[in-house]
């Protein structure tokens, strides 16, 4: 317990496991909402069978331009209350068990995964793309930015098959997928675009209330400024 | 990240000899960080320290009444006095200090609301990435950093790692961090110098007051940084002189080269 402490107390004598990983940045934006409605389909088709994202629910869904019919439509395939959280059915100890890690809650990712390198954003637009057949894995995949992920690649079909060549250490598509490569990486800016929205739905509107806030409180300081050196005269 | 930190802040209780252990597991109220620790620490940040500060800023205001506010040029303004009592060279803090701290007020608004509306994150800073990860006991963290506006005090932590009279290192730096933040404290029966405007001091206290800066902000980058040898001998070197700047003040502080005090403020 003493040992293990101390080790806590000069714990981040440990480095950083992942870091020196080159990532891509991100080409998308949050304020494209047709990129948001592509990459909340993707999401819920590819990712929500596994990962929840359980601190969001379908009806916040409409926010990006979506009628209710639409959203029950399209988007809802586990749950018919539109109120309802975006749940997985499966229990994360089950998960842990077939996958060997549970997969996480991905409602919150594009925040907990910025770092040093890069945003959030960044870190998952080249986690999505760095997938890569390994036969030593018990998935059959490996990934550049994430070693021994146990997630398989589940957007393979579309991507298709690359392979790390060991001499230059990059990426080499070796079977095609369904998708053009430039295809795939606009689906997954739009998927990456949709989990960091998720992540703060509100951040568009944030930044325009700043602006607003930041004008106003440019004219008070004026005012304040005036009536300060207005009193202020007499003294010096 | 709160987690970790909340462990790493109650082991520091654990660093205590003989007592430590018991003590930091009344602290915690479990034997890991739990709910009852979660309770404790809110009630703690929400009430107990919020009454502290209402103290404080009262023992504040009373000491104000006794020695009138100080000036740049370290005047005594209570020693001279108009034929009503009231000090020459004071003004009243209302209008005039009310008026010119709304313009500070207007002033750190902003630059809040910069940070709140288009940065609410600061890179890492204000917002740690790994406080958006789970709290999971099984998963370490590889950097465990403080807080910005702790990291000098954090550095100070970890360059002690020489164990003194048969206690254990991990003792000496929660000392050591302990007496960085209270030392401060200590200041008026440390300066012995006749005079208290930095404008009348000599070149010895300048040149240690900026060496003690740079030290500061040094050991302030160092506490953000996993450490590595030349890291760790660096915040050592900072430490030493952080506490020398102290504990010989009584002496250095005294043998300056002082300008005569004016008797009343200068224009
Ligand atoms: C077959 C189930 C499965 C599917 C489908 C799946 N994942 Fe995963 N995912 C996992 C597992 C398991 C992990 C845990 C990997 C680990 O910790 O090694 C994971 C991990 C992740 C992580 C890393 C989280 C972290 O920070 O540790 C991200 C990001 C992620 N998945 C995104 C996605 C996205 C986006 C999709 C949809 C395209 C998706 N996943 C579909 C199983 C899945």
């Amino acid at each position: 317990m003493k040992k293990f402490l101390i080790a806590l107390l000069f714990a981040p004598l440990v480095a950083l496991a992942n870091t020196g990983v080159h990532l891509d940045s991100w080409p998308g934006s949050v304020g494209d909402k047709p990129a948001l409605q592509n990459g909340a389909k993707v999401f819920v088709n590819y990712c929500l069978n596994c990962h929840g994202a359980s601190y969001f629910r379908y009806n916040k869904l409409m926010e990006l331009g979506l009628s209710e019919q639409q959203v029950k439509e399209n988007l809802m395939f586990t749950s018919d209350k539109i109120g309802e959280q975006m749940r997985v059915s499966a229990r994360s100890d089950e998960q842990k068990i077939w996958f060997g890690a549970a997969p996480p809650d991905l409602t919150i990712i594009a925040r907990a995964r910025a770092s040093a390198d890069g945003s959030g954003a960044d870190w998952l637009y080249t986690y999505l793309r760095s997938f890569y057949r390994d036969e030593t894995r018990p998935t059959g995949w490996n990934n550049v930015v994430f070693d021994k992920v146990a997630m398989p690649h589940v957007l393979n079909a579309l991507q298709g098959q690359q392979v790390l060549n060991h001499e230059s250490h990059k990426l080499e598509l070796a079977v095609p997928g369904q998708m053009a490569p430039a295809d795939y990486d606009k689906t997954v800016s739009d998927l990456v675009g949709f989990l960091v929205w998720m992540a703060e739905p509100q951040q568009e509107f944030r930044q325009k209330l700043g602006l607003g806030v930041l004008a106003f409180l440019a004219v008070l300081f004026v005012f304040a400024y005036a009536l300060k050196k207005e009193y202020w005269k007499d003294i010096h | 990240m709160s987690f970790w930190g909340a462990q790493v802040i109650v082991n520091l209780f654990g660093a205590i000899p003989v007592i430590g252990n018991d003590l930091s597991i009344i602290i915690r109220g479990d034997f890991v960080v739990g709910d009852a620790t979660l309770n404790r620490f809110f009630s703690f940040h929400v009430i107990a320290f919020p009454l502290v500060l209402l103290g404080l800023v009262a023992a504040h205001v009373l000491a104000l009444h006794e020695t009138g506010s100080n000036n740049p040029d370290g005047v005594e303004i209570k020693a001279l006095k108009d034929e009503h009592g009231i000090p020459l060279d004071g003004i009243p803090f209302h209008p005039y200090y009310t008026v010119k701290d709304i313009v500070g007020v207007v002033v750190f608004l902003m630059a809040f609301s910069a940070v709140m509306f288009f940065a609410p994150e600061g890179g890492g800073y204000f917002l740690e990435y790994n406080n958006f990860f789970p709290a999971d006991p099984l998963k370490t963290p590889p950097h465990i950093a403080p807080v910005w506006y702790f990291t000098p005090y954090y550095s100070v932590l970890r360059a002690m790692v020489w164990n003194f009279f048969g206690l254990e290192a991990k003792f000496w730096g929660v000392v050591g961090m302990g007496a960085s933040v209270v030392i401060f404290a200590f200041l008026p029966w440390l300066d012995r110098s006749p005079v208290k405007s930095i404008r009348y001091r000599g070149p010895i206290y300048k040149t240690l007051l900026s060496l003690f800066v740079v030290c500061f902000v040094v050991l302030g980058y160092l506490g953000t940084q996993p450490p590595s040898p030349l890291y760790q001998l660096l915040s050592q070197i900072c430490t030493v002189y952080y506490f020398a700047f102290f504990l010989a003040m009584p002496w250095w502080s005294r043998m300056d080269k002082f300008k005569p005090v004016p008797e009343r403020v200068t224009k």
